[in-house]
């Protein structure tokens, strides 16, 4: 499988097993019904870089997305999270493995404030039950200041602190986008996945969203980036890996990838004639 | 103290004293209804069961959000579980059980409680079970089905073994007994008579003191936010990594357990369990408690609850007095007359408070950040404006 996924792509020659790589995927094919959504997608994720997932519409971005957060069982494909074996089958073990993600549409808690959206994020990190809630043990206690904390940490850390108790539907379009992100890194992820975390923001918004990603990638959070933003995408991505009909068509550092003349008929060329 | 009155949170002395005043009106209230009679300790007691039974299902609508609308058949689950446990009728059908309690079957309230909450969680775990994928009126149909079904048993299950003696119903029902004292017969304290339905009340307000406490710790927890995750967006939820299978099933089990309890002290205090109790308008009353008066918010159920109990109950004193002189006959039945209100409560209701009579507070809605004024960078847009969905 890694000879297939090397001979269709453009590879900045690192072999597939690096061993800086934080996810590596192999592989990894879908198919509904008479579509390959995907067809031996691969691409190895390296710890602390921010790694671009584009391509034009139904190029399969998001099916790979939801292949790796477990919402879809691919019909083949290998995946090796922090040196780990990694199963994406159900959707609530991927934050468990360390895989945090954010929605296209957000989906936040609406009716629950910011801080409680995040101390949810919190929930597969701590494990307290009925009985520790419904005696206040100690250790119970603890473990909810400890939540109640970290995630006013978070809160702080994606500069929407002020908000912490606003309902989150109240926020205004951006704080949400942030309280989304917060929420992820309440579960601690070894990789934060974004599914297109610019979509409908404005010029301002989006240089924010930004220095915000570049922040959290400089200290130290791994990052997959969805994005329909290429501008977006080329300056911010360390590496890029380019879909187009299910297929890489080029995969390595943006100023490469943007000058491969498969990506440029596929993708740039359509957008910039 | 703090969670009793929010408001009043920053005020320790003043939240001390107005517990301690509300623990004095609880304390006094059945002596002081008990001056009018019996009867109306009697709809104290109901109220207060109808208290427990509207907090176990905030659990599984409000604070999960599954409709349920079969939650009555966890109240029967615990009432003839007690019935069977402290009644003649087992002994009276079955030799060998005769045979193992020559003194008769009677059960303590110490085994009573727990068993009945295990036994109705059990159930709620059976109902969960096959319904975890629906949601919404599609889970409330099912649940419909499951308090019926539960209702039919209990109607038909006396043949061919005679377990729930059918429609007739189980009678002779122990009454609750604690060190000695028989609740069934008034008791005599420092030259003070108190009445059976009083010695009740005092029981079913430690109990329903017991649920409260319970539901407003598990609100605030780990396990109370997932729950509430769940309700607000089921996907998002399982993304951040909450096995929303296991957690929905204990919000049925919880809900359950309140029920359950709540069963078997029904079945103490009547004396007699009969399927008819247990019909399809009980569950939806259950709801109409839990849904007007505020779901998800502890007081606002409670509120609901004891409402919805007294309002009909009263109008079954009053309603005739007053048809009969402003119309000089009765026109409507005070049954008819309790459904008309009860509608038209819902349509009230639903129009001009959707969220109930007592909503949750959000803490904050009205704050403003204190440094909205200084709102120079991108993300500090001021929130209110965020319907750019």
């Amino acid at each position: 499988m890694t000879a297939a996924t090397s001979s269709q792509c453009v590879d900045d020659g690192t072999p597939l097993s690096h061993p800086s790589a934080m996810l590596l995927v192999n592989g990894v094919n879908k198919r509904f019904g008479g579509l390959q959504a995907l067809s031996d997608v691969g691409m190895d994720i390296r710890r602390g870089e921010i790694y671009g997932l584009i391509g034009p519409n139904g190029a399969g971005k998001t099916t790979f997305f939801n292949v790796i957060t477990g919402l879809y069982t691919p019909d083949s494909g290998s995946f090796v999270l922090d040196g780990q074996p990694y199963e994406p089958t159900a959707v609530h073990t991927v934050a468990q493995a360390g895989i945090a993600r954010t929605f296209q549409n957000i989906r936040l808690f609406g009716e629950m404030t910011a801080l409680e959206n995040v101390m949810v994020g919190r929930h597969v990190r701590t494990r307290s039950g009925v009985w520790g809630a419904v005696l206040k043990t100690r250790a119970e206690r603890n473990e909810e200041a400890g939540i109640r904390q970290r995630s006013l940490e978070l809160l702080d850390y994606v500069g929407i602190g002020r908000y912490a108790n606003f309902q989150a539907r109240t926020l205004s379009y951006g704080d949400q986008r942030r309280l989304e992100i917060a929420r992820a890194l309440a579960t601690d992820p070894k990789l934060l996945a974004l599914d297109e975390p610019a979509a409908g923001m404005n010029a301002t918004e989006k240089l924010s969203l930004r220095s915000l990603l570049e922040h959290i990638r400089d200290d130290g959070k791994t990052i997959l980036l969805i994005e329909h933003d290429v501008k977006l995408v080329m300056g911010l991505c360390n590496r890029v890996t380019v879909l187009d009909y299910g297929r890489q068509i080029a995969q390595g550092e943006p100023a490469k990838v943007q000058r491969d003349p498969a990506v440029i008929e596929a993708y740039l060329g359509a957008s910039h004639d | 103290m703090k969670t009793l009155f929010p408001q009043l949170a920053h005020r320790p002395r003043a939240a001390y004293a107005a517990t301690a005043i509300l623990a004095i009106a609880l304390a006094v209230l059945p002596l002081i209804v008990g001056l009018a009679g019996n009867a109306w300790v009697r709809m104290l007691d109901f109220a207060l069961l109808y208290v427990m039974l509207a907090l176990g299902l905030n659990i599984v609508v409000g604070y999960a959000g599954l409709l349920d609308l079969g939650y009555v058949a966890f109240y029967a689950v615990g009432a003839y579980m007690y019935a069977l446990l402290a009644s003649p009728h087992l002994m009276e059908n079955f030799e060998w059980i005769a045979q193992l309690f020559p003194d008769g079957l009677h059960s303590s309230i110490w085994m009573v409680v727990p068993l009945g909450a295990a036994l109705a969680a059990t159930f709620g775990v059976l109902l969960g079970a096959p319904t975890l994928r629906l949601r919404g009126d599609y889970l409330a149909i099912v649940t419909l089905g499951f308090g019926e079904i539960i209702r039919i048993f209990l109607n038909n299950l006396n043949a061919p073994l005679n377990i729930t003696n059918g429609p007739q119903g189980i009678s002779n029902i122990d009454p609750v007994r604690i060190a000695g004292v028989n609740f069934a017969r008034p008791i005599e304290i420092a030259g003070f008579e108190l009445q059976s339905v009083q010695l009740y009340y005092y029981l079913f307000l430690i109990l329903a003191i017991g649920v409260i406490v319970v539901s407003i710790r598990l609100q605030d927890s780990r396990i109370g936010r997932a729950w509430v995750a769940i309700r607000e967006d089921e996907t998002a939820a399982k993304a951040m990594g909450i096995n929303t299978r296991n957690v929905k099933l204990l919000a049925f089990a919880m809900g359950a357990s309140f029920g359950g309890i709540s069963g078997a002290m029904f079945s103490a205090f009547q004396g007699f369990v009969s399927p008819e109790s247990f019909v399809l308008m009980e569950s939806i009353v259950i709801v109409a408690m839990v849904v007007l008066g505020g779901m998800g918010n502890v007081p606002g159920v409670i509120l609901g609850a004891v409402l919805l109990y007294a309002i009909p109950e009263t109008l079954r004193f009053i309603a005739k007095p007053i048809q009969e002189a402003i119309f000089g006959t009765e026109v409507v039945a005070p049954e008819a007359l309790r459904m008309l209100l009860f509608g038209l409560a819902m349509v009230v209701i639903m129009l001009y408070r959707p969220a109930g009579l007592w909503p949750a507070a959000v803490h904050g809605r009205a704050l403003v950040p204190a440094d909205q004024s200084g709102s120079g960078d991108a993300h500090a847009t001021r929130p209110g404006g965020g319907e750019t969905r």
